[in-house]
């Protein structure tokens, strides 16, 4: 890993792609439970649900190609080898779940032979054939990764307050959107 | 303080709640560290009780496209495979001649003259796939546009030139109360009368399906939008519209004594004979709708002075069993629409697609049993 040791905070670029895709998930997830309980707003909602999962996994891609070629500060000196290792790859799993899940809408949408509409006449390829029992495996399965996607957040969300807020080891200020001086 | 917070969250590791319950009971004494612990907790129960009321669990009572689908199970019965409503139909394809007339109403593609090929189901309402025809069945009639580049549009239409409800409460309410009453095997009376009490419109516009009487089959009905959208041309202008298929095929009165209805399925085999003799044609005819017609009642009809444009002519050429077509597996769902066409704000509209999508993916899985209208009914 490139970590550079003078620095504390995540480069500006990484901080402002994580406050992004944080903003991008919280949004989908929120109208994605929303829109499957909805008759009135179901339309509007999965109309909005359909190009925001499909930028999702444009930003997603273009963040992991970004960390990859960037520095990282090091992890706080409260953590311990194991939590770092558990940090690391819970940060791996968040990745993995982002790729995955858009490409499970968009793969269950082809199954199901809807067109996989952006906006007006802007659509996607299928990038699956029309087989419904493909359909009812991967729609079933998108409500299960968005659950699991939904407790991964928690559980990130939890561990940066307990560390940043109970045990004040500045977790936060590596991410934080604003830039944080050393002292 | 810290190091024993760390040795428990080593020891702990898996999972924030863990940390915050084990550490927080450990230092009990420590009101500043347990009121962050308390706080970090709400924040954490905070976010996920936001996304409990999106998602309507603090709401059982709401109407949701799930329990829409359980009320159509509870009347049609649960049939593998089958949709929950409109269960009983039959594959057919041909083609949209669209002789340009549309295009001054919308850029659609669709309109631009020539031809576009289509995928179609036509369907008796109800959730019984094997139910016996009957003339005054509400007819269906599903179609696919399939357009170039991938586009499509959708629609699902029926016989009847207005619909008898118009929201979706009102329809899950008559679909509740339309149901067998356990004891008698049933519908109550009482119910459909104490329905149509509260509902003036419903009773209004089944004065007007009644003045339309059906007619022989599905091969001379006329089939209807019912709902309003919006068209959208070139310019940006949009403009209200309904559409319907009117049929080429003569009119005919339905047979309703009774006695000249010896097959189950003779609705669906004389459509069958008719598409085998020769290609059955509709005009697609595009109703435009003034500023003060109503876009969000399906029940009001519009003025019969309201301009029309017949935009085409629809070909149904081909027809099979659905147990070996595509068309089984497609979700007729009346919002997907191309570019140059728009939703209207009629309340149905949403509700369609959401309670076809649920019926669609609850049909998806389960095992396909075989059509009423059999790969042999359609070859004999």
């Amino acid at each position: 890993m490139n970590v550079a040791t003078g620095q504390r905070q995540f480069t500006a670029l990484m901080r402002l792609f994580h406050w992004l895709t944080a903003a991008l998930v919280l949004t989908i997830l929120g109208i994605g439970v929303a829109m499957v309980a909805s008759l009135a707003d179901y339309h509007r909602l999965v109309a909005i649900h359909r190009p925001l999962g499909i930028l999702i996994l444009i930003v997603v891609v273009i963040r992991f190609v970004n960390r990859h070629n960037s520095k990282l500060p090091p992890f706080p000196a409260t953590m311990s080898p194991r939590e770092r290792s558990v940090a690391s790859a819970s940060e791996l799993f968040l990745y993995a779940l982002l790729v995955v899940q858009p490409l499970v809408g968009w793969g269950m949408l082809s199954a199901a032979s809807y067109p996989i509409t952006l906006t007006g006449s802007i659509h996607l390829f299928p990038i699956l054939p029309h087989n419904v029992m493909l359909y009812a495996v991967l729609r079933r399965a998108h409500t299960v990764l968005a659950y699991l996607l939904f407790l991964t957040f928690l559980a990130h969300f939890g561990a940066v307050l307990f560390h940043s807020w109970v045990m004040r080891d500045g977790t936060f200020s590596r991410m934080a959107p604003w830039k944080v001086r050393a002292h | 303080m810290r190091q024993k917070l760390r040795l428990i969250g080593n020891a702990r590791i898996h999972g924030a709640v863990a940390i915050l319950v084990s550490s927080g009971a450990s230092k009990l004494a420590d009101t500043r560290h347990f009121g962050r612990l308390a706080g970090t907790a709400v924040a954490v129960l905070g976010v996920a009780a936001v996304f409990i009321y999106l998602g309507g669990w603090f709401n059982p009572e709401a109407l949701t496209p799930a329990r829409f689908a359980d009320g159509f199970e509870r009347s049609g019965g649960i049939h593998s495979g089958f949709r929950r409503n409109h269960a009983k139909g039959v594959c057919v394809s041909g083609s949209f001649e669209s002789n340009g007339r549309g295009t001054r109403l919308s850029k659609a593609v669709v309109f631009n003259a020539g031809r576009i090929p289509i995928l179609g189901r036509f369907s008796l309402a109800g959730g019984n796939p094997d139910v016996a025809d009957e003339p005054e069945m509400v007819r269906g009639l599903g179609l696919l546009f399939n357009l170039p580049d991938g586009e499509e549009w959708r629609t699902a239409m029926i016989n009847t030139p207005v619909f008898a409800l118009n929201t979706p409460q009102a329809f899950f309410d008559r679909l509740v109360a339309t149901q067998p009453d356990p004891q008698t095997g049933k519908p109550d009376p009482e119910k459909m009368a104490a329905f149509l009490a509260s509902h003036p419109e419903t009773v209004q516009a089944t004065k007007i399906i009644q003045s339309h009487p059906a007619s022989s089959g599905f091969e001379n009905s006329a089939y209807y939008g019912l709902n309003a959208f919006w068209f959208m041309d070139a310019s940006g202008r949009s403009i209200p519209v309904r559409w319907s298929l009117a049929p080429v095929q003569a009119f005919a009165p339905a047979n309703t004594t009774g006695s000249a209805r010896p097959d189950k399925n003779y609705l669906f085999d004389a459509l069958i004979a008719g598409i085998l003799q020769q290609p059955l044609q509709w005009h697609l005819i595009i109703t435009i709708g003034q500023a003060n017609d109503p876009t969000n009642d399906a029940t009001i009809p519009w003025p019969d002075a309201r301009e029309q444009v017949d935009v085409g002519t629809l070909t149904l050429d081909h027809v099979e069993s659905e147990e070996t077509n595509p068309c089984r597996d497609i979700n007729f769902d009346p919002l997907v629409l191309p570019g140059g066409m728009a939703p209207s704000d009629d309340p149905l509209l949403s509700a369609r697609s959401a309670v076809y999508s649920q019926s669609f993916t609850r049909r998806s899985g389960e095992k396909k049993l075989p059509s009423a209208v059999t790969p042999s009914e359609v070859r004999k």
